[in-house]
């Protein structure tokens, strides 16, 4: 009875209600209005890029949820790897990931970000994102419709709610050691600054 | 009891400056053919802005070039009666005039300029280089109709302004002195095809290029007031001012309307080209304007 994906499920989603009877009336607020308003930042990496457009042009039209893209990574909450990655294209990834403000949230799109999908021997294609930076959500598929990135924006919109220690950004902070040690050994000598000199003197 | 009244109208004017931009959104996207976001969503975004971290430095001008525009909105909005009769919702108008609203609606470019110039990005100062490119021409027919309006009422007052206007509105009386400074009007409210400053697809964010967190927040903030400032002069320049709240909420939101539909409709033009067409239209409309006083 308490082995498989629903019961699985039903655990997260009771953790995450858990986690928001704890919150203030002003912390839920708070969440609530970041969960309405998010700024993207579409990275278009791969072949995912061709369904964005039309999930933010009239077909579909996600501005509804309050998402709306912008230009440049220091305003945007949400960045959005659509696809697979090579180690160049990561290292620009990473880069405009490390200058988003905080909080910040990042959706793995489509199955390259998960396992490396349809790339999975390719030689100079990273397999798992998640190794190298904290998705927060996957959008399985190959391509994802439009649709299921939406799906993937409401989940997100939840996760924020519940305002969760476990968010990436935070895990990005706290174990910082292990997403670098992964960026290094892809990388080799060629690697951006550290970005842990960033969060100097904060509590973590 | 002034102080309370000044409260006042900043809150009328955050409160209804975003209200207007959710709608513009909203009655945009209707004409794209789709749903759009809800009328509150400016107001999300503002406090999201607001409580998020602010992650850039490029020293003290670029933190004070926000706190600078949006000082210069504030004033404009304090300066500029909201009704033209009774004690409240007056402001400072009684202290300034139509020529110091004018000077201060400058102050905003020009702290925008500083404040872009130190961050160094070059989309940024591309974009201001456009506004401040695109303000010298909007400025002439602006003023142009505004010295008419003066020299029609015979005085800089706003209170005299508005009273002269009881029998008939400007916009019938000098119907090209209104043209002008209508169409003025469209290119200070960024809209189409006037919106060369903060351009996408052209130099994405424009001047807000590298402004993130509060700083963002503020220049947010302060363009919905600025918007607001700016319904509010030209309902008191051409349509005689409010007698009370409900007359000029339906005055500032029909003029609001008619610019949103004509940004919706109309492709925007390139920098020389706007610069082009003020000077030589509206301009000349401005000028014929004045000549038949």
């Amino acid at each position: 009875m308490d082995e498989g994906f629903i019961p699985y499920q039903q655990s997260l989603e009771d953790e995450e209600q858990s986690i928001k009877s704890t919150q203030s009336v002003i912390e839920q607020a708070i969440a609530w209005f970041r969960a309405h308003s998010m700024f993207v930042l579409a990275y278009g990496t791969g072949c995912g890029a061709i369904e964005m457009p039309p999930t933010f042009t009239s077909r579909y039209d996600i501005e509804r949820l309050g998402v709306v893209g912008v230009a440049t990574p220091r305003q945007a909450d949400i960045l959005i790897v659509s696809g697979y990655c090579s180690p160049k294209t990561l290292k620009r990834v990473i880069r405009s990931y490390e200058q988003m403000s905080e909080p910040k949230y990042i959706i793995g799109l489509g199955s390259c970000t998960i396992n490396g999908g349809m790339y999975w021997d390719s030689y100079n294609t990273i397999k798992k994102l998640d190794d190298f930076l904290p998705v927060d959500m996957y959008v399985n598929g190959c391509m994802p419709r439009p649709e299921a990135l939406i799906e993937g924006f409401v989940k997100l919109q939840e996760k924020i709610r519940a305002n969760s220690s476990e968010a990436g950004y935070i895990q990005y902070r706290t174990r910082y050691a292990h997403y670098r040690a992964n960026q290094e050994r892809l990388f080799g000598t060629q690697v951006q600054p550290r970005y842990e000199e960033n969060f100097a003197g904060m509590n973590l | 009891m002034l102080l309370l009244d000044l409260l006042l109208m900043l809150l009328i004017a955050y409160g209804f400056g975003f209200l207007y931009y959710g709608l513009y959104r909203n009655l945009s996207a209707r004409v794209h053919g789709r749903f759009g976001p809800s009328l509150a969503q400016s107001f999300s975004d503002s406090i999201k802005l607001f409580v998020k971290e602010e992650s850039t430095t490029f020293g003290w001008m670029f933190y004070l070039g926000p706190v600078i525009m949006a000082s210069g909105a504030v004033l404009n909005v304090l300066f500029i009666p909201f009704l033209n009769q009774g004690e409240s919702l007056q402001g400072l108008s009684s202290y300034g005039n139509l020529i110091v609203v004018l000077y201060l609606m400058v102050l905003g470019p020009l702290g925008n300029a500083l404040g872009v110039g130190s961050s160094g990005n070059p989309f940024g100062v591309m974009g201001v280089t456009r506004g401040l490119t695109r303000l010298l021409a909007l400025e002439l027919p602006f003023y142009l109709a505004a010295i008419g309006v003066m020299i029609d009422a015979g005085s800089a007052d706003f209170g005299i302004i508005m009273q002269a206007q009881s029998t008939q509105s400007n916009m019938f009386a000098h119907p090209l002195l209104f043209a002008a400074a209508f169409i003025s009007f469209l290119g200070f409210m960024g809209k189409s095809p006037f919106d060369v400053v903060g351009a996408p697809q052209e130099v994405y964010s424009g001047p807000a290029t590298e402004f993130s967190g509060k700083f963002l927040a503020l220049l947010m903030s302060q363009s919905a007031m600025f918007s607001f400032a700016k319904l509010l002069l030209m309902v008191n320049l051409f349509w005689g001012g409010a007698d009370h709240l409900g007359e000029l909420v339906a005055k500032t939101f029909v003029l609001f309307v008619a610019a949103t539909f004509i940004g919706s409709v109309y492709a925007r033009f390139s920098t020389v080209q706007s610069v082009e067409f003020l000077i030589r239209i509206p301009t000349l409309l401005g000028i014929v304007g004045l000549a038949l006083l």
